[in-house]
């Protein structure tokens, strides 16, 4: 029966879930079991779980390391790092061992775990809360990258990312966590790899993911264009296919982002719309990110994310309307 | 206000066969003269390996191979006590070890060939591959031995690193998290006194790497890593306490005798002098002593033995050639990702493109 749940609700209702469906998965990170994590996304399933949700040390290298030597062993590593920024203490076990496994053994040993962490700007919180790391995952084959943009998305997108035979980065934004409700079925599985075709439209593409993607539809209603709004949902691999049609009926494309620009995923998204609809395009690729700094401290947090009113001027500037 | 001492520790360190071939009695593990050839036969095997990838190395067949050289008693000894169903997950100059746990001996040459094929699980399960980041692959153990207690089976991770690998934070992080979940693991540390160039003492001011075991509440040892009934007595010890949840982590002292790498001149970094006094301890001289003394050992057997382990690195060698003939590009594709992603089939229809011409 479908439910209205908040983002943070889904992920533990996902969890809950996957724990019933396989006793091969098991969930744990700082915090996750005696308290339900530090946003709650885990509360109480300690309780209906004892024997396969934990409460680890606070060593992220570890929490991500100890999750190769379990898939090893036939489970389903379902860890939790407290918030993204943390991860990169564990970035070398992920670039090393978790996306390497599979490769190096020949598929004699893989990693099918599923780390997730709340990512991204918006709420406020201490400095290096609230960094957008994706594309850097991104960069690391033998990962996937997913990111859900709401509720429903969230319980389909993680179903599939636990289930899937390998490694997924899960980043959960954390300002969607409690922002709104939405229906969220019981049973619910998206296939990873498939963007989401939010709103159609004939005059400009909008790609947003995360919570970029409600300021994305935002500022679409406000120029009042008729826009085709994509989310990606799962960055890495990403669906080209469904990019490049869109791309190639409107002609016109902006990719959003609120991570720093220079390397970042619109960079990619744009090369990948250059190799295969460069002679659809009327505008040039228009990129509305975060600027090529550190995130701020929340004191300037609001300046450094994009938000409606500058996703709106790009859509402008592609429409060469302004 | 009350002061007093509320922790203290202190370090074992035990030797079964002494330099001087003195044995000691209560500890002596009890194995048959099968198993104790087994012992002698694993370890000079390992030597031999290593001497002829030397060779090959220089000739331009392998790349890069790290010699296990004087360590073979740390290695043999340890995986000797290991059972079916146990997990070796080693760094990368265990060849001995591995071989004793039955890798066969071409898997080890494809991997310095720069070959996948030298990395595959041999027989499906039990082996991890050589880990080449230092000190990272503690953690896969724990992660092992906690993912086997929580099935509710008793098999057991041995992992293999190096004295330098204890300043790593990793290797903290997995002896802490293996004393919180009780991870079914062993660390083997063989501190053979060199990260390449840097001695111990450049590495730590603790006076000894067991005792990094107390600062994450779990059991740790020392033994003389150039005995092998004294590493094998020790390390049966301690995976028996480990399939019962008790992690232990042993030090070995023994010695590198041989270079870090072929890429290596230990000549820049230490004297020569020390290199004869440390010929004069191998491992396989001091057992192979007390093998003779006892009349386990004799010149027949010994030479069978040689000739036995001469044609089956022989074979490997021809084996490995072969493997190394026909390996498919393709394959660095294939093994990704479970199914290859859209982007990753372009990119190999491409790349067969290029290749047919």
């Amino acid at each position: 029966m479908a439910e209205q749940l908040r983002m943070v609700e889904a992920v533990r209702e996902t969890l809950r879930t996957e724990l019933g469906r396989d006793d091969d998965v098991v969930v744990y990170g700082e915090d996750v079991a005696r308290a339900g994590g530090v946003f709650r996304a885990t509360e109480g399933l300690v309780d209906d779980y004892p024997e396969r949700v934990f409460d680890a040390p606070v060593a992220e290298s570890g929490i991500v390391g100890i999750g190769v030597g379990l898939a090893a062993t036939g489970l389903r590593p379902v860890p939790e790092i407290q918030f993204q920024s943390f991860l990169y203490q564990g970035f070398h076990q992920l670039a090393q061992h978790v996306a390497r496994i599979r490769s190096r053994t020949r598929g004699t040993i893989t990693c099918p775990m599923t780390i997730r962490t709340p990512y991204g700007g918006g709420i406020h919180a201490l400095e290096l809360h609230s960094e957008s790391f994706e594309a850097g995952f991104s960069h690391v084959p033998g990962l996937k990258v997913v990111i859900p943009s709401s509720p429903a998305e969230t319980k389909g997108l993680l179903t599939a990312a636990v289930r899937d035979p390998d490694p997924v980065v899960f980043m959960e934004p954390t300002r969607l966590y409690r922002s709104f409700r939405e229906e969220v079925p019981e049973h619910h599985e998206i296939p990873l790899g498939e963007a989401r075709v939010v709103d159609s439209g004939d005059d400009v593409t909008v790609i947003a993911w995360g919570s970029m993607l409600r300021e994305a539809l935002e500022a679409v209603e406000d120029v009042g264009a008729s826009a085709e709004v994509i989310d990606p949902r799962t960055l890495s691999p990403l669906d080209t296919a469904t990019i490049v049609d869109s791309v190639k009926k409107t002609g016109r494309c902006v990719v959003v982002h609120e991570a720093p620009r220079t390397a970042g995923l619109a960079g990619e998204i744009t090369a990948r719309i250059n190799e295969e609809a460069f002679f659809y395009l009327e505008a040039p690729l228009e990129r509305v990110t975060g600027y090529d700094v550190p995130v701020p401290m929340f004191a300037r947090e609001d300046d450094y994310l994009p938000d409606s009113e500058r996703i709106a001027a790009g859509v402008h500037r592609a429409l060469d309307d302004g | 206000m009350p002061r007093e001492d509320i922790a203290q520790f202190t370090i074992r360190s035990v030797q079964v066969l002494s330099e001087e071939e003195d044995v000691d009695e209560e500890l002596v593990p009890s194995l048959t003269d099968d198993q104790l050839l087994a012992l002698y036969e694993q370890m000079k095997r390992s030597r031999r390996l290593d001497e002829r990838a030397i060779a090959l190395q220089r000739r331009g067949e392998l790349g890069t191979y790290a010699p296990a050289i004087g360590q073979e008693a740390a290695q043999v000894g340890s995986a000797f006590a290991m059972a079916d169903g146990d997990w070796i997950v080693p760094s990368f100059r265990e060849q001995s070890a591995l071989l004793a746990r039955g890798t066969p001996p071409h898997k080890i040459l494809w991997y310095a060939m720069g070959m996948e094929e030298g990395a595959e699980i041999p027989g499906g399960e039990g082996a991890f591959p050589p880990s080449i980041p230092v000190g990272t692959q503690p953690l896969h153990a724990v992660g092992i031995g906690w993912g086997e207690a929580l099935q509710g089976r008793s098999n057991v991770a041995v992992t293999y690193f190096g004295d330098g690998a204890t300043s790593e934070g990793d290797v903290y992080e997995a002896l802490n998290i293996a004393g919180v979940y009780d991870a079914q693991t062993v660390f083997v540390c063989q501190n053979n006194r060199y990260a390449i160039s840097t001695r111990l003492q450049n590495q730590t001011a603790a006076e000894t790497l067991a005792q990094k075991a107390v600062a994450a509440g779990i059991e740790g040892i020392r033994v003389d890593g150039n005995d092998v009934l004294g590493v094998y007595r020790v390390a049966r010890d301690a995976i028996e306490k480990a399939r019962n949840g008790t992690p232990v982590l042993i030090e070995a002292m023994t010695y590198r005798r041989s270079m870090h790498t072929t890429s290596d001149d230990p000549s820049v970094y230490r004297e020569a002098d020390e290199e004869v006094e440390w010929e004069a301890r191998d491992p396989i001289v001091r057992f192979q002593v007390y093998l003779e003394d006892r009349g386990i050992l004799d010149e027949e057997t010994k030479s069978e033995l040689d000739d036995r382990i001469e044609s089956e690195i022989a074979e490997a060698i021809d084996r490995a050639r072969e493997g190394g003939e026909d390996i498919d590009p393709a394959d660095m594709f294939r093994y990704t990702y479970d199914e290859m992603t859209p982007e990753l089939e372009r990119q190999f229809e491409a790349f067969e493109g290029d290749v047919d011409g």
